[in-house]
């Protein structure tokens, strides 16, 4: 099982997204690591000029780099943008939209999880496309990705494995409209919510967390404890998203459950120390709604329901 | 421009095509379309029935097959586009690539329309739909101002449709699965949003909540008419405010807006509401209708007729407004 750190989703300050990546080049345990924006255009500017360096750090320690696009593609400055990164490099792109398709037909590329593919035909397509390397939607389940995996075994497929689970994207900017700005004067108040702005029901329950134009699950997604599962399956790559947490960490504990050195269990146990209070979910595997979190692996070990567990045991409803 | 208006059930195709519609759209009645909801849909003789009687009255139809087919049980939503053809559909309403594959292959002269649902936003997304599966027209996502959309119609040869009227999406449609992280269902796969099957009400010392597979989507205080718990138009908590943090409770009307659809090169108008009553499609389809004869005949278009029959009372122009974002 191959490792794939997905593109950082929030606004952060571009220094720290610097670091950021340095960090990983230096000490994470994963195969393929993704660089880009791809929720708000409007940030690109920011980082922009880190990439150049960032992927030569990363390139330098031996991790292969995916350039992410946006997802949603609406003005005509984007569409610029995106034709520009899918035509003028050497590196792999990842199109998180149809736009990037008329650019990338015929070339190796990667598809990310903001395009809908649902069923073998939609994926033996791309793949005659050109794409090597698919990271499915989070919502499929897992006898779909099984069909999927079974029909076509020479592309890449990837899981969103860990991090909050992309829900949905507008046009509209939430974190504009809650600080009562527009969008075209944001002042970029994304930033000061660098994983993500809580937004509970009115009852206090958690539910999901505001990113600008996106909206993700307050619970983290979890399949560490899926992993041979999914392997057997003909899944070849798990997605970590990034969020503030230790993600050298994450991946260390997904890079060992991945090679049988930790048991799924213990990996467990360390997510759940490693991301503090946060809820995790794996739900979407199962068919069930995404927000559920079945924690079999950590029932083996203490005997007890998942709420026993630090970091673990968010129930729905 | 053209005014494409929802039918849900074959007397509702009846109703709108008597009411002025220049097309119907509906869908069949499984989980191949975007509104299957009990009670709702056609069969595949209630469509050709349908189709003959639009046609008789010079009318169009157009099937909506806008889910993406399961993996592993593609054969249903290949048995929904050989049903729409064999019925004489005028063109079906795909989201999906594989499924416009198999069209373009097996039916190489039947008219493709690219569903709102594949969310296509620019010209570049719009030339690849066809470019590679020869689509005709395009339904654009509720995502783009008015001067947007005039720019986009003038980068492609590919018919525009927008829509005009009724429920809104907040969010890029084809690309949302809220529905789904709290019940399990979704648009995308189920063709349902916030399913009736998932929504409770409980009232309690005069406050209503109404929940979605148990998460509180929204409270009701005495004399407050309770809505609906879609999902991204509930109430919830920040640390900043609480409220409808997603949009309020509103749905789109368009009306006033037709002139400038018009000079923005758009070919057709569409009414959502596949779900709605005889009575309802009669009223939104026939105001309509005046309003575009108004618009022909250089009069002022009639504002305000269309209000009662919105969700909530109250409308909104959208993304068509560009500060709406």
């Amino acid at each position: 099982m191959k490792l794939r750190l997905g593109p950082v989703l929030y606004n952060w300050d571009p220094e720290a997204w610097r670091d950021f990546y340095f960090r990983i080049a230096d000490e994470a345990p994963v195969d393929t690591v993704c660089v880009g924006e791809v929720v708000c255009s409007k940030r690109l500017p920011f980082v922009q000029d880190l990439v150049p360096e960032v992927v030569e750090r990363l390139t330098a320690a031996g991790k292969a780099v995916v350039l992410s696009s946006l997802a949603l593609v609406t003005l005509e400055r984007e569409r610029r943008q995106t034709a520009s990164l899918m035509r003028d490099g050497d590196l792999l792109v990842e199109a998180n939209d149809v736009t990037g398709l008329v650019h990338l037909a015929g070339r190796p590329h990667a598809v990310g999880p903001y395009v809908n593919v649902y069923n073998e035909a939609t994926l033996a397509w791309l793949a005659r496309n050109g794409a090597r390397l698919v990271c499915l939607p989070p919502e499929l389940p897992a006898a779909s990705i099984a069909a999927l995996a079974s029909a076509c075994p020479d592309v890449d497929l990837e899981i969103w494995s860990f991090g909050r689970v992309p829900l949905a994207i507008s046009a509209r900017c939430y974190h504009a409209r809650l600080h009562k700005l527009t969008k075209d004067n944001c002042q970029f108040v994304c930033g000061k919510d660098p994983d993500g702005l809580a937004a509970d029901t009115l009852d206090g329950q958690a539910f999901l967390s505001v990113n600008g134009v996106q909206t993700l699950s307050s619970t983290y997604a979890n399949l560490i404890g899926s992993l041979a599962e999914l392997a057997s399956m003909g899944v070849t790559s798990c997605r970590l998203s990034p969020q503030t947490c230790d993600m050298v960490a994450v991946a260390n504990a997904f890079r060992g459950v991945a090679d049988g050195a930790l048991d799924p269990a213990e990996g467990q146990h360390a997510l759940a120390r490693i991301c503090g209070g946060i809820s995790f979910s794996n739900g979407f595997l199962s068919g069930d709604a995404g927000v559920r979190y079945q924690a079999d692996a950590i029932d083996r070990i203490t005997g007890g329901p998942p709420e026993a567990i630090h970091g673990a045991g968010l129930v729905g409803g | 421009m053209e005014l494409i208006c929802p039918a849900g059930t074959p007397s509702s195709l009846r109703t709108a095509v008597d009411a002025g519609a220049d097309a119907v759209y509906c869908g069949f009645r499984n989980e191949t379309n975007a509104r299957n909801f009990p009670g709702l849909n056609f069969s595949p003789p209630e469509l050709a029935e349908g189709v003959a009687y639009a046609h008789r009255h010079g009318a169009k139809v157009l099937v909506a097959i806008n889910t993406f087919p399961r993996a592993g049980a593609i054969g249903l939503w290949h048995q929904a586009v050989d049903d729409a053809v064999a019925a004489g559909a005028d063109a079906l309403i795909l989201c999906d690539i594989g499924l416009m594959a198999y069209t373009v292959e097996r039916h190489p002269n039947t008219r493709l329309h690219v569903s709102v649902q594949a969310a296509a936003a620019n010209v570049d997304a719009i030339r690849f739909y066809v470019e590679r599966f020869n689509a005709k027209r395009v339904v654009l996502p509720r995502v783009l101002s008015v001067p947007e959309i005039a720019a986009i119609t003038r980068g492609t040869t590919c018919e525009v449709e927008v829509f005009v009227f009724g429920g809104l999406c907040v969010m890029a449609e084809g690309r949302c699965s809220l529905s789904s992280y709290a019940t399990g269902l979704s648009p995308n796969m189920n063709g349902v949003c916030s399913p009736a099957s998932h929504v409770a009400y409980e009232e309690m010392e005069g406050t209503v909540t109404s929940r979605l597979g148990g998460f509180t989507i929204n409270k009701f205080g005495a004399g407050e008419p309770a809505a609906y718990p879609t999902l991204c138009k509930g109430r919830f908590r920040t640390e900043l405010s609480t409220g409808y943090i997603f949009e309020d409770p509103v749905s789109l009307d368009a009306a006033t807006l037709l002139p400038g659809l018009r000079d923005a090169g758009v070919t057709a108008l569409k009414i959502e509401g596949r779900q709605r009553s005889r009575a309802y499609i009669e009223n939104v389809v026939r105001s309509f209708r005046e309003a575009l004869s108004a618009l022909d005949a250089g009069r002022s278009i009639p504002t305000g007729a269309l209000r009662p029959m919105s969700e909530g009372q109250s409308n909104t122009l959208g993304a068509y407004r560009k500060t709406w974002r």
